[in-house]
């Protein structure tokens, strides 16, 4: 279950996402994310649909993987499905029962909200899929460099993002060996109500907090051993360089937010309430 | 009593680009009482392997029966078989979290549903037997040497009196005192006990001294098992695959080749040392 966490995980794959320069992943995942707010209509989030089909075959992630990673957040979504479903009162109502009342507007904005939030989910995992942090860094920090000018630490954020991505996968693995060490002397972590629960994960934080730290102490030393020192003066060994490909992925996405907007705002199509 | 695994199999990330085989079709039979060592290459499969025998894996194939049940069977008690089957983790000092030892050591006692007293006079027994001395009884887990932590936290396990005890790499990491200490105490409580250990190690030295029989892993299969003397005459095929017979063995295989005829199967320093005594006539 612990393992089923794939949020900002890489996973390793030959394909022309995986090659593409981070600068460029990076800035379409926000334009992506962007443009998911900027329509209403149905025709729009066929064009979104369309749009992510086609980008997860292209990155040769397996659907299945990708699945995987909803399952954390479906309590998640759950809870935003329920509260615009009862919580929305507009146009006609399509249901009622005792005091709760579906109007075909909450259900309408229960359901596409519900589709943005997967949308949005799908759309940033698949940028941390298909790029190592080594590589999310440098092209975070290359991209915020301007900031550096009014004295944001900007390597430095750039740095702690990347480290404590590459941190999620260790730390899952050390929470499934201390969870595992904990059952083996007889923890009982399912049963039990809420109270008896959150006792019982004592014996898993303690542990957990006591090794992040130690990884982090080890790590910071490990670092100055090594004479890091911040960003400034530092070179790369492999500088980013846009290549064509790059270019033609920015021309893409941009097409497509331009093309994504326009559909989903002019372009009006009905089925049924939505 | 015993454990019997049959053609088991397993698979990690099944399905997605991380796929590993790490077991591949084991059969073995451990019998009730017996001394195992496990040995084999980093990435052999040896701590998976174990993690199976308490029901912490499930198998992607095959079976395994603990005293000729089922544990996948339906109806098996799997709490049961995690009291009798106790399991100490690599690096068990990274599990301690109580606020002082003695309580640490009480969680697996408490666990089984005995009352205080029970789970501190077999807490006091546990931590005896691992030679923690009583001074530390009360102080923070946190605040003791590798090598004491690392005696609490299988304290942790013993105080729940397992019938198999099953230790992974309990030495790693440990100074040469320490590692012949832990090692000593461990060979006592068998001899002492009779309960069945399995000892997971990459020392040839460390399993020769103890192990009554020895499972050499590797790459995810059981290349040998047997006997110490067994296993080590084939110490040509075990360098092949990275691993080595304890230095007795190379000695007395030379001492032999130069016309001293000398006991080629010993495993252990003292064997070797009588039998180049009896060759010598003294
Ligand atoms: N949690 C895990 N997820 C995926 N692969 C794993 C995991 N644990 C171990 N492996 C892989 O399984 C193989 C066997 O590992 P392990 O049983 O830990 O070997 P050993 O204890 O002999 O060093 C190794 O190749 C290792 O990389
Ligand atoms: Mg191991």
């Amino acid at each position: 279950m612990i393992r089923d966490i794939t949020i900002g995980q890489y996973y390793p794959a030959k394909s022309i996402l995986h090659r593409l320069d981070p600068r460029v992943k990076l800035t379409a995942t926000v334009l992506y994310l962007i443009s998911l707010f900027l329509f209403k209509n149905l025709s729009g989030y066929l064009v979104a649909t369309v749009f992510l089909i086609v980008i997860i075959r292209l990155s040769k992630v397996p659907f299945k993987f990708i699945m995987r990673g909803m399952r954390p957040v479906i309590m998640l979504l759950m809870i935003t499905l329920l509260f615009n479903l009862f919580l929305i009162k507009e146009g006609e109502v399509i249901f009622s029962a005792w005091i709760f009342k579906i109007t075909e507007g909450g259900l309408r904005n229960a359901v596409l909200m519900a589709v943005r939030l997967i949308y949005l989910i799908t759309g940033s995992s698949l940028m941390t899929f298909t790029t190592t942090p080594n590589e999310l860094t440098d092209g975070l920090e290359s991209l915020l460099k301007p900031l550096g000018r009014i004295h944001v630490p900007v390597h430095e954020i750039a740095m702690m993002m990347s480290i404590a991505l590459r941190f999620i996968p260790i730390l899952l693995e050390e929470t499934d060996k201390i969870m595992k060490a904990q059952i083996a002397r007889g923890a009982d972590l399912e049963s039990g109500n809420i109270l008896q629960k959150a006792k019982s994960m004592i014996p898993i934080l303690v542990p957990l907090f006591v090794s992040a730290f130690r990884r982090a102490n080890d790590l910071a030393m490990a670092m100055e051993a090594r004479c890091y020192r911040g960003g400034e003066g530092r070179t790369k060994m492999n500088p980013l360089r846009y290549t064509g490909r790059d270019k033609a992925a920015y021309a893409i996405v941009i097409l497509y937010v331009a093309g994504v907007v326009a559909v989903g705002r002019y372009v009006p199509l009905h089925i049924w309430i939505f | 009593m015993s454990i019997r695994i049959e053609h088991l199999n397993y698979i990690y990330s099944q399905g997605t680009a991380y796929e590993k085989q790490a077991l591949k079709d084991i059969c073995l039979e451990i019998p009730h009482g017996e001394f195992v060592g496990i040995i084999g290459h980093t990435g052999s499969g040896k701590s998976t392997l174990i993690q199976h025998l308490n029901g912490l894996i499930k198998a992607t194939d095959g079976t395994i029966c603990y005293n000729g049940e089922n544990i996948y069977g339906e109806r098996f008690n799997m709490k049961e078989l995690r009291n009798q089957v106790g399991l100490v983790f690599q690096y068990p000092e990274h599990q301690l979290f109580e606020v002082d030892v003695l309580s640490d050591v009480c969680f697996g006692p408490k666990n089984q549903g005995f009352s205080r007293e029970e789970c501190e006079k077999r807490a006091r027994e546990a931590l005896k037997l691992v030679g923690l001395k009583e001074k530390y009884y009360q102080s923070s887990p946190f605040e003791l040497s590798g090598g004491q932590k690392r005696r609490a936290a299988i304290a942790g396990v013993l105080a729940m009196q397992p019938k198999v005890l099953i230790l992974d790499e309990p030495t790693a990491g440990l100074d040469p005192k320490g590692r012949d200490e832990i090692l000593e105490q461990i060979a006592y409580l068998h001899k002492e006990t009779g309960i069945t250990v399995i000892l997971v190690s990459h020392s040839m030295e460390d399993i020769a001294r103890y192990a009554d029989r020895i499972i050499v892993m590797n790459q995810g299969q059981v290349m040998y098992n047997s006997t110490p003397k067994e296993v080590f005459a084939h110490y040509k095929e075990l360098e092949e695959v990275g691993l080595a017979a304890p230095q007795v063995t190379y000695i007395m295989h030379e001492l032999a080749e130069k016309g001293l005829a000398v006991d080629i199967g010993a495993t252990t320093v003292r064997e070797a040392a009588d039998s180049i005594m009896e060759v010598l006539g003294r």
